[in-house]
């Protein structure tokens, strides 16, 4: 579909899944990933998408130009275990036009 | 042990809900909750948050939901089991189940309802190599006790409320408090923000951030922590304490209900919806978030539903062969078992002159 953008995703198991997300159904990288059942159920998303537990932390790989961390995320991340500088929160990276090609690596459950 | 009609497992929404459709079948329920409060995730993860698409309400408050919730099976008297979490599960003679809670608690009951959710909440455990040997032993996760810390060198790590709020409430328990945080700010409610301030300011709380305690010191019990500092140049120094207490929120984990012999599937146990969310185990039904089964959606009003069609089971199972058809409470009332009555006020009869 002509809404949708590639995005490559590497799963807790390390492999790598290319797959196309649409931008019109104002979804989050958390939820794209379970749309494609790429982290066990119940293993990702817990708070529901409110920056509340980190179980969608991921690692961004690709230079890609994602929108600002809020205050939120931040404070969450910093309570989170296996944290790195391209830590970010999945259900806080909302899918625009603008992230074709991103690239993320699920960040280990904890 | 404790006996009852119906033994909910999970004291969230769905599980409150599931006493007061049991008790306009005169079922009588008890609920255990590994949280020391029930609600379950409406009350620990985002009491203050907001829900849209609860019928009827268009914006309540998680937390106000759980009150309501309460209220409306308060005449039906449930038991609570707080604190405890459901371990084992042991099928009787008789049909019925004892389930014993990880401190021993004992609870028999001819129908077991799970309404668990995403699971128990169990504490994050930081990664620090040698943290699981001290367990017990001066780490702990969870305060229970505050008493246990009195006159004690207390260090606590993380920096959300509940690090907050203990580090105010022990400042006047303990001899020491340590605070220690990765960043400099902390998430919590402004007061409490503002307190440990105030009690920084005063000498009474230790705050050392940003910085990150990476090892624990000790011989059998818990003498002290190593903290790693990066503020300006990276730096490491031991904190001497009695205890290290932890403080990274909770996480919910299926737990051993995993090893009940339930049909799990995605993290989830797999009922037969086509009827009443009975389990591949005769007696044991599985509602809400901690179901599976064809087109399931985690919503809360979905568990509301899967308990009211639940307990015309277990009365099935409680009361075999006896007949009963569904009432409307605006026709019938509810009649609690506190002896409270609610009726519909019955309709003026007058003669108009």
């Amino acid at each position: 579909m002509e809404q949708d953008i590639n995005i490559k995703i590497t799963d807790r198991e390390g492999n790598t899944h290319s797959i196309q997300a649409p931008t019109d159904m104002a979804m989050n990288l958390m939820e794209v990933v379970r749309s494609f059942e790429l982290a066990e159920e119940g293993t990702i998303g817990v708070c529901g998408g409110m920056a509340m537990c980190a179980s969608c932390q991921c690692y961004v790989l690709s230079d890609t130009q994602l929108p600002e961390m809020q205050d939120d995320e931040e404070a969450m991340l910093s309570e989170a275990f296996y944290v790195k500088d391209n830590s970010r929160l999945g259900c806080q990276i909302h899918i625009t036009p603008e992230l074709e090609g991103l690239e993320v690596e699920l960040a280990p459950e904890s | 042990m404790i006996k009852t009609d119906i033994l909910i497992i999970g004291a969230g929404p769905t599980g409150l809900f599931t006493v007061f459709e049991a008790g306009l079948l005169k079922l009588k329920c008890h609920l255990i909750d590994a949280l020391p409060q029930a609600g379950g995730q409406c009350s620990e993860i985002y009491p203050k948050k907001p829900i849209y698409d609860i019928p009827a309400y268009p914006e309540i408050l998680a937390g106000d939901l759980t009150h309501k919730l309460m209220e409306q099976c308060k005449q039906f008297e449930p038991g609570f089991t707080l604190g405890e979490r459901a371990d084992t599960i042991e099928k009787q003679e008789d049909g019925s189940f004892i389930v014993t809670t990880n401190k021993g608690t004992k609870h028999q009951a001819p129908v077991v309802a799970i309404a668990g959710g995403l699971g128990s909440f169990e504490p994050r455990k930081p990664l620090i190599h040698n943290i699981t040997s001290f367990e017990d032993k001066g780490v702990e996760y969870i305060i229970k006790d505050p008493e246990v810390y009195r006159n004690k060198k207390v260090v606590i790590a993380g920096g959300g409320d509940s690090a907050l709020d203990w580090s105010i409430f022990l400042s006047d328990v303990a001899k020491e408090v340590t605070l220690i945080h990765r960043r400099n700010e902390f998430r919590g409610h402004l007061d409490s923000v503002e307190k440990v301030q105030e009690l920084k300011n005063a000498g009474k709380i230790n705050l050392v951030t940003p910085a990150e305690v990476v090892g624990i010191l000790g011989d059998k019990e818990v003498s002290g922590v190593v903290v790693k500092q990066a503020e300006h140049i990276e730096k490491e120094f031991e904190i001497e304490c009695d205890h290290f207490i932890p403080l990274f929120g909770l996480s919910p984990k299926l737990g051993p209900i995993a090893n009940w012999g339930l049909e799990i599937e995605k993290n989830a146990i797999k009922v037969d919806n086509s009827l009443d969310y009975q389990t591949n185990i005769p007696g044991v039904f599985a509602i809400g978030d901690v179901n599976t089964y064809p087109g399931k959606l985690k919503l809360i009003l979905c568990g509301f539903h899967e308990a009211t069609l639940m307990c015309q089971s277990a009365y099935k199972i409680i009361n075999p062969g006896k007949r009963y058809v569904m009432k409307y409470t605006t026709v019938a009332g509810v009649d609690g078992f506190d002896g409270t009555r609610k009726e519909a006020p019955k309709a003026v009869v007058k003669k108009i002159e």
